[in-house]
């Protein structure tokens, strides 16, 4: 195994290897803690720098400087002592901090003095009839392709929803030379006046300056059609038309080859709710989010939540949160963190989180997208509709763990990470509570599947093996 | 539908074999994206209804890209880079007692 060996324990654990959790290893390891980093994907970065070392887009002007930036935290990464383990899934993180993680279909213990979650962001669900069709995809996953693989959209091409992330990557198709043959925009007229009042700090932001250059060079290449109320994707084994309405001003369709869709990211919560960690839901961010101290310390005791999975707030702001936690797991293990340098993280911090109110208000989801209705799919896994999560909440199922046992929503692989948010958000509406009251899905390891023959292959304690073996 | 941005002269081919056919894929790539790249439809149908899925999130989340790899069923397709020789099927419906 070599340099991939897993030892018994670490004084630091960290998950993810996106910003946050880069930035996290490199000071624990420069601060002389001994450091693992796991990580799902085979190579640094997480999903906003993916395949930041080994992209085959050469041309550094099509990803943007956004993108680029993350060399340098891998670099730094790879030069410091922590250990990197990629390929490896983290599946169980108990309160002790004893951590399960596969590893190319085998099995490994290890524990930690503190851990860091980086587990980052997921996009919001998107649930529109046809949304499981072969041809659509999240706008997220239409850019990792393009940023691992080189991949570009062939045919006509459609991009739906709303949020920074859907004109980023319109962008970098254009830098690209790829054709978008419309951009359909979900974003409510409303939130305009919604988003009024952070007008002023967002104006200061760098995400004004930057947001609005992408903005005007993607409006002047691409169809552009505002206000879209209602989508549904049309095909039968593959999508082949897009369907769209704006308010009461009838039905458009659209032939597609590929439909992207996306509105938001939310908290990728599985393996901090799994530990018994303490979530809120964010009635600005419509998820739900871990609650947690200045260092992005939870409520379960040595761990810590950084980058978009401690509320998001976006990749820079990601890594300032990483080195915060950092430097409180770095004092807690005794190791001396100058106040100049926290000070200094903590006004970085503030920097990036400047505009971001502003974003959360004027991108936020229309309702109509995030609690969809009739013979529309919520649950990918299981193919649970609207309808009959309405329905079963009538026969008075009182919550999404309820859920489970009317409709198996939610207890497909995914694990109520595609279905997760629209579940509780539509209990709610139809039970006439708040998302807080209704609540989430339990959430248990493994938090990602591994095979029976993995888990009972695991070194056991002689009390383990006496508990059930009968002599 | 997808296609390379450029023939990427400087990365290395893996050859595999996806549903039957010989297919070359670039080093790095994941298999997902390979299927994709290959042209491929769906990549599984779904125990519940057989209704055909194709990779949507390619982050590891959503579980549709789900593939048999090398006789062994059930492997997110985003998550497996590929590699030479590699036997990629489709994960069609429940799996089958054996």
């Amino acid at each position: 195994m070599g340099a991939t060996a897993i030892r018994d324990s670490y004084e630091i654990a960290i998950i993810g290897a996106g910003p946050a959790g880069l930035a996290a290893a490199t000071y624990c390891a420069n601060a002389g803690l001994s450091t693992v980093l796991f990580d799902e994907q085979a190579s640094v970065g997480g999903q906003i720098f993916r395949a930041i070392e080994h992209t085959p887009v050469a041309d550094k002007q099509v990803l943007g400087a956004s993108y680029w930036r993350g060399a340098d935290l891998a670099n730094a990464f790879r030069s410091s002592s922590a250990q990197y383990v990629p390929e490896a899934t983290v599946w169980s993180l108990t309160p002790e901090r004893e951590i399960g993680v596969s590893l190319h279909g085998g099995s490994v213990l290890t524990a930690a003095r503190r851990v860091i979650i980086c587990t980052g962001a997921l996009e919001r669900p998107f649930p529109i009839p046809g949304w499981t069709l072969p041809g659509v995809m999240s706008v997220g996953a239409a850019q990792i392709l393009l940023k691992s693989a080189g991949l570009l959209p062939r045919g006509s091409t459609v991009l739906a929803g709303c949020g920074p992330l859907l004109w980023l990557v319109a962008w970098q198709y254009l830098n690209a030379g790829a054709q978008i043959d419309a951009i359909l925009d979900t974003t409510p007229a409303e939130n305009r006046i919604r988003a009024l009042p952070h007008a002023a700090s967002f104006l200061f932001s760098s995400y004004f300056r930057d947001g609005m250059r992408l903005l005007r060079a993607v409006k002047r290449k691409v169809p552009f059609i505002r206000g879209v109320t209602e989508l549904r994707a049309i095909g039968v084994d593959r999508v082949t038309h897009v369907e769209y309405s704006r308010g009461s001003a009838g039905t458009h369709r659209l032939a597609v080859d590929n439909l992207f869709l996306h509105q938001g990211v939310a908290p990728n919560v599985n393996l901090a709710m799994s530990v018994g960690i303490e979530h809120r839901w964010s009635d600005e961010q419509l998820c739900w989010v871990p609650v947690l101290d200045g260092y992005g310390n939870a409520s379960v005791d040595g761990i810590a939540i950084a980058g978009d999975g401690a509320g998001i707030a976006g990749a820079e702001a990601a890594e300032w949160r990483g080195r915060l936690a950092a430097m409180a797991a770095a004092r807690a293990l005794g190791r001396g963190v100058p106040t100049a340098e926290e000070t200094r993280a903590r006004e970085a911090l503030a920097s990036c989180l400047r505009g971001r109110a502003f974003l959360d208000a004027y991108y936020r989801p229309a309702k109509a997208f995030r609690q969809p209705s009739g013979d529309t799919i919520v649950c990918r896994c299981e193919e649970t509709t609207a309808s009959q999560i309405v329905d079963a909440v009538a026969l008075g199922c009182p919550g999404p763990n309820q859920m489970k046992a009317f409709h198996r929503c939610g207890m497909g692989p995914c694990q109520g990470r595609l279905c997760g948010l629209t579940v509780t958000e539509l209990i709610a509406e139809h039970r006439g509570l708040s998302p807080q009251e209704v609540g989430y899905y339990r959430l248990r390891p493994p938090v990602k599947p591994i095979t029976v023959g993995e888990l009972a292959a695991l070194p056991k304690t002689e009390a383990a093996v006496r508990a059930v073996v009968r002599v | 539908m997808f296609q390379r941005l450029q023939p990427d002269a400087a990365g290395r081919t893996v050859t595999l074999t996806i549903d039957g056919r010989s297919v070359n894929a670039r080093e790095g790539d994941t298999v997902a994206a390979a299927m994709l790249a290959a042209g491929l439809d769906h990549c599984r149908t779904t125990p519940v209804s057989g209704a055909p899925r194709a990779p949507y999130c390619m982050m590891g989340v959503c579980f549709d890209c789900l593939v048999v790899v090398d006789g062994i069923g059930n492997r997110q397709g985003c998550l497996v880079p590929v590699r030479e020789g590699m036997r990629v099927e489709l994960q069609l419906g429940k799996r089958e007692l054996r």
